[in-house]
């Protein structure tokens, strides 16, 4: 009988996982987004390297319209740790005006995130990228492997997956085409906190609840960090006790209400909840199954 | 016994943490055919445990209003792709994830269909228990012995048969007892199988979670009670294996071999040897990144030290001398054989065992075992979908257990090296004896092993003789001296 709790199980395939990437692929590079997930992933890789350093960079693809706190966390975190760091924006989409009042949520992802992610990936010349995605977090990522392999447009072809056995990973691949790799494919968002409580692992503070000022429109919170945002008549910021459940671009990133200002009240609050963790991502709900087509383009 | 709460309900933080301590991992796989409810019976379970969202469970209301006019669909949480909503089917294997107080559990959720036999596989590789769904009104299927037989060959030791739709047939017992004697009489050729047997309804939750009002006369523990009850974490058992994923060298002062403990225990100070040399050492330190660790245990991923400096390198197999592993270039196995195009014999493939990846060529075809009816009929050729039973010769020698013995040192996967599709998935049965080598074998063995720095030939050591020996000749009599010197043994 193993003694193992069901979160140190977990931790031994995400680590068992890492090291693959770097004994197996030519030139890995770590998907960075400054959320939880990103926060969790880099602890993995201190584990899986241990005594030595972090053996690939870290990639943060700047849409330019992060929250302000994310950026100054990104900053500070990946110093302390000592590892390297890449930036990638698509700044000829930004001059063109990009930004999801203008262009559409659909367009502006298309430009700023999957456009800047591929031409990252082939600048770098970076051969595998590992990610944070969980599988639990939408229905099309339940079926997606840890070893997801991308062509060589970058794109996901749900209906010709590699089989995925035992903890045997396929990394082969031609030149050109690229793996995405998923170390927390079998955690849960509980799961990711409960970690982060364990571990004492550092948060970027948006996380935790405290008086903010938001726009309220119906049932979202919006945050007004961007000078974009149209003002319906009427409307004025007022300030509301709430968190964010989830990180992305400020002006597609919902807040909720919350009182849970630490960690144990975070994880009291989701045994509790009852609303999915990517309801306020306006990019998941802009069309039917449009995480899974967003995918086959190539996002993450 | 009550019946166990399923949702991971808490009143407080102290309580999580506290409950937190004794819960483990369960990985289990689900098949079924396509009307026998397995989607149902999946989003039974993701629902009453509370692992459905309010707007997850909108999106499917409004879909389930779409397609059957009323009642939630549970089997729309579960298909994930568009295209497969759109016809009702399930294409490929979908992780499903719940919690209870007790245990985590991930599900492998796989569709039945024939042509989908890959699937199932995949699916239960790293499953500890199957279920399969039995039709009450069908009864025993061909397809849901065929569920069986691959839990069987993958080598899952508890196979609980849900016998569904009991509401169906007015919870007549008889109805499951003959299911079940039916079974049961099927089953008694897989000794390595222990059954559990328990009458469901994944649509009225009859026995899923909480025991059945409607079945009185049936006592065992619903099906989640079950769930949480049986054994986990098999590997721990075994005799210690651990594949070097990595050698860590971040300096001249440490070097370090990291992995994760496949099977069994080590603790400082054991004494251990590596294969396929069988140089032998004591591990000095397990090191981990939260400090050094007195022992460890499958699952674990740690970086082992050594009490003398060998070369090892990736694929390499520190083990158990007290118990150790196969050594071979020549395996028996069954094949399950995943690509459109068919398995040819000596094609060369590229074979993923533990970490370690070798050239391999299929060398004879000794029968295929038919799915339908499992018995073995000669065979010239093996497509997708189909399983055979092989002799798989590989360049340098591999360090195996059988399958039926450790998981890890016992399977692989085949790799198209042209296309580079993961074209198998193999499961090791045994070594291959030399009486059923080829012409030029030991040849070829010596000449990897001088090649891979594993056999040092030198004047020193009595081979005069055979000093760099360079013709085919040359290496089969160098082959006959070892054979001489070590009673037999190459």
């Amino acid at each position: 009988m193993s003694t193992l709790t069901h979160l140190r199980q977990l931790e031994a395939e995400s680590i068992h996982i890492l090291r693959e990437v770097a004994a197996e692929c030519q030139r890995p590079v770590l998907l960075y987004s400054i959320g939880k997930d990103s926060s969790v992933l880099l602890r993995l890789a201190q584990k899986a390297f241990h005594p030595g350093p972090i053996p690939f960079p870290l990639l943060h693809i700047d849409t330019s319209y992060k929250f302000k706190e994310m950026i100054e966390f990104r900053d500070r975190f990946t110093a302390e740790l000592g590892v390297r760091l890449i930036v990638h924006t698509n700044t000829q989409a930004l001059a063109e005006g990009a930004n999801p009042f203008a262009w559409g949520t659909q367009r502006c992802c298309a430009a700023l995130k999957t456009g800047a992610l591929l031409d990252a990936l082939r600048t770098g010349g970076f051969d595998a990228a590992i990610g944070g995605a969980r599988r639990d977090e939408e229905r099309s990522r339940a079926k997606e492997r840890i070893f997801s392999f991308r062509d060589t447009r970058g794109q996901w072809d749900p209906r010709n997956q590699r089989p995925e056995l035992w903890n045997l990973y396929n990394t082969r691949i031609h030149p050109g085409e690229s793996l995405r790799v998923f170390p927390l494919s079998n955690w849960t968002e509980l799961d990711v906190w409960h970690y982060i409580h364990i571990e004492n692992i550092p948060v970027v503070p948006l996380y935790f609840a405290k008086e903010r000022p938001m726009l309220v429109r119906g049932d979202m919170l919006l945050p007004l960090e961007q000078p974009f945002i149209p003002l319906l008549p009427g409307e004025r910021p007022q300030m509301v006790k709430c968190r964010m459940r989830s990180l992305g671009c400020s002006p597609c990133t919902g807040a909720i209400r919350s009182d849970a200002d630490t960690i144990p009240k975070i994880i009291e609050e989701l045994v509790s909840m009852r609303r999915s963790e990517r309801q306020n991502r306006v990019i998941d709900h802009d069309q039917d199954g449009s995480m899974e087509i967003k995918k086959q383009e190539g996002y993450f | 016994m009550a019946a166990t709460l399923a949702s991971p309900r808490i009143d407080s933080f102290a309580e999580f943490l506290e409950q937190d301590k004794a819960k483990d991992l369960l990985r289990f796989t689900t098949a079924g055919s396509v009307d026998d409810g397995k989607s149902t019976l999946i989003g039974r379970l993701l629902y009453d445990s509370r692992s459905v969202y309010e707007d997850q469970l909108e999106s499917i209301t409004k879909a389930s209003a779409a397609r059957n006019g009323g009642g939630i669909d549970f089997s729309l949480l579960t298909d994930g792709l568009r295209a497969e909503r759109e016809q009702g089917i399930t294409i490929d294997v979908a992780y499903r994830y719940f919690t209870t107080p007790r245990r985590k559990f991930i599900i492998a959720d796989t569709p039945g269909h024939e042509q989908y036999t890959r699937n199932m596989v995949t699916g239960a590789s790293t499953a500890e228990l199957a279920i399969v769904l039995v039709d009450a009104r069908k009864g025993l299927l061909p397809q849901s012995r065929r569920h069986a037989y691959i839990a069987y060959l993958l080598g899952i030791p508890h196979l609980v048969i849900a016998v569904n739709k009991m509401d169906l047939v007015g919870y007549d017992p008889a109805v499951f007892t003959q299911i079940e004697r039916d079974f049961r009489a099927f089953l008694a050729q897989f000794h390595s199988i222990e059954p559990y047997f328990v009458p469901i309804s994944a649509l009225a939750g009859d026995n899923v979670v909480v025991r059945s009002r409607n079945m009185p006369w049936f006592q065992g523990p619903s099906l989640l009670e079950y769930l949480e009850r049986v054994p986990a974490g098999r590997a721990a058992s075994g005799s210690f294996r651990f594949p070097v994923q990595r050698v860590v060298r971040p300096n001249h002062e440490f070097r370090g071999y990291a992995g994760t403990v496949a099977s069994g225990q080590v603790a400082v100070g054991d004494p251990v040897a590596i294969y396929p040399s069988g140089r032998t050492s004591r591990v000095a330190s397990i090191v981990t990144y939260d400090g050094e660790l007195d022992s460890a245990e499958a699952g674990q991923a740690v970086t082992l030290t050594l009490a003398n400096e060998l070369d090892i390198s990736r694929g390499d197999l520190i083990a158990n001398p007290g118990d150790p592993p196969l050594l071979s270039n020549t395996i028996e196995a069954t094949l399950v054989w995943f690509d459109e195009s068919p398995a040819r014999l000596n094609k060369r493939y590229r074979i993923k065992h533990t970490t370690r990846m070798e050239w391999a060529e299929i060398k004879e075809l000794r029968h295929r075992i038919n799915i339908h009816s499992l018995e073995h009929e000669p065979a010239s050729a093996i497509e997708m979908n189909e399983i055979a039973v092989v002799h798989i010769e590989t360049a340098r020698i591999l360090s195996f257990d059988p399958y039926a013995r450790n998981r890890t040192t016992g399977s692989f996967i085949l790799i198209d090296p042209v296309t580079n599709t993961t074209a198998a998935a193999g499961m090791i049965s045994a070594a291959v004896s030399s009486s059923n080598r080829h012409a030029g074998d030991d040849a070829e063995d010596i000449f990897w092993r001088i090649q891979n720095g594993e056999l040092i030939i030198s004047k020193k050591n009595g081979f005069e003789n055979f000093y760099a020996p360079e013709t085919l000749e040359a290496l089969e009599s160098l082959a006959a001296k070892i054979r001489s010197d070590r009673g037999g043994q190459l």
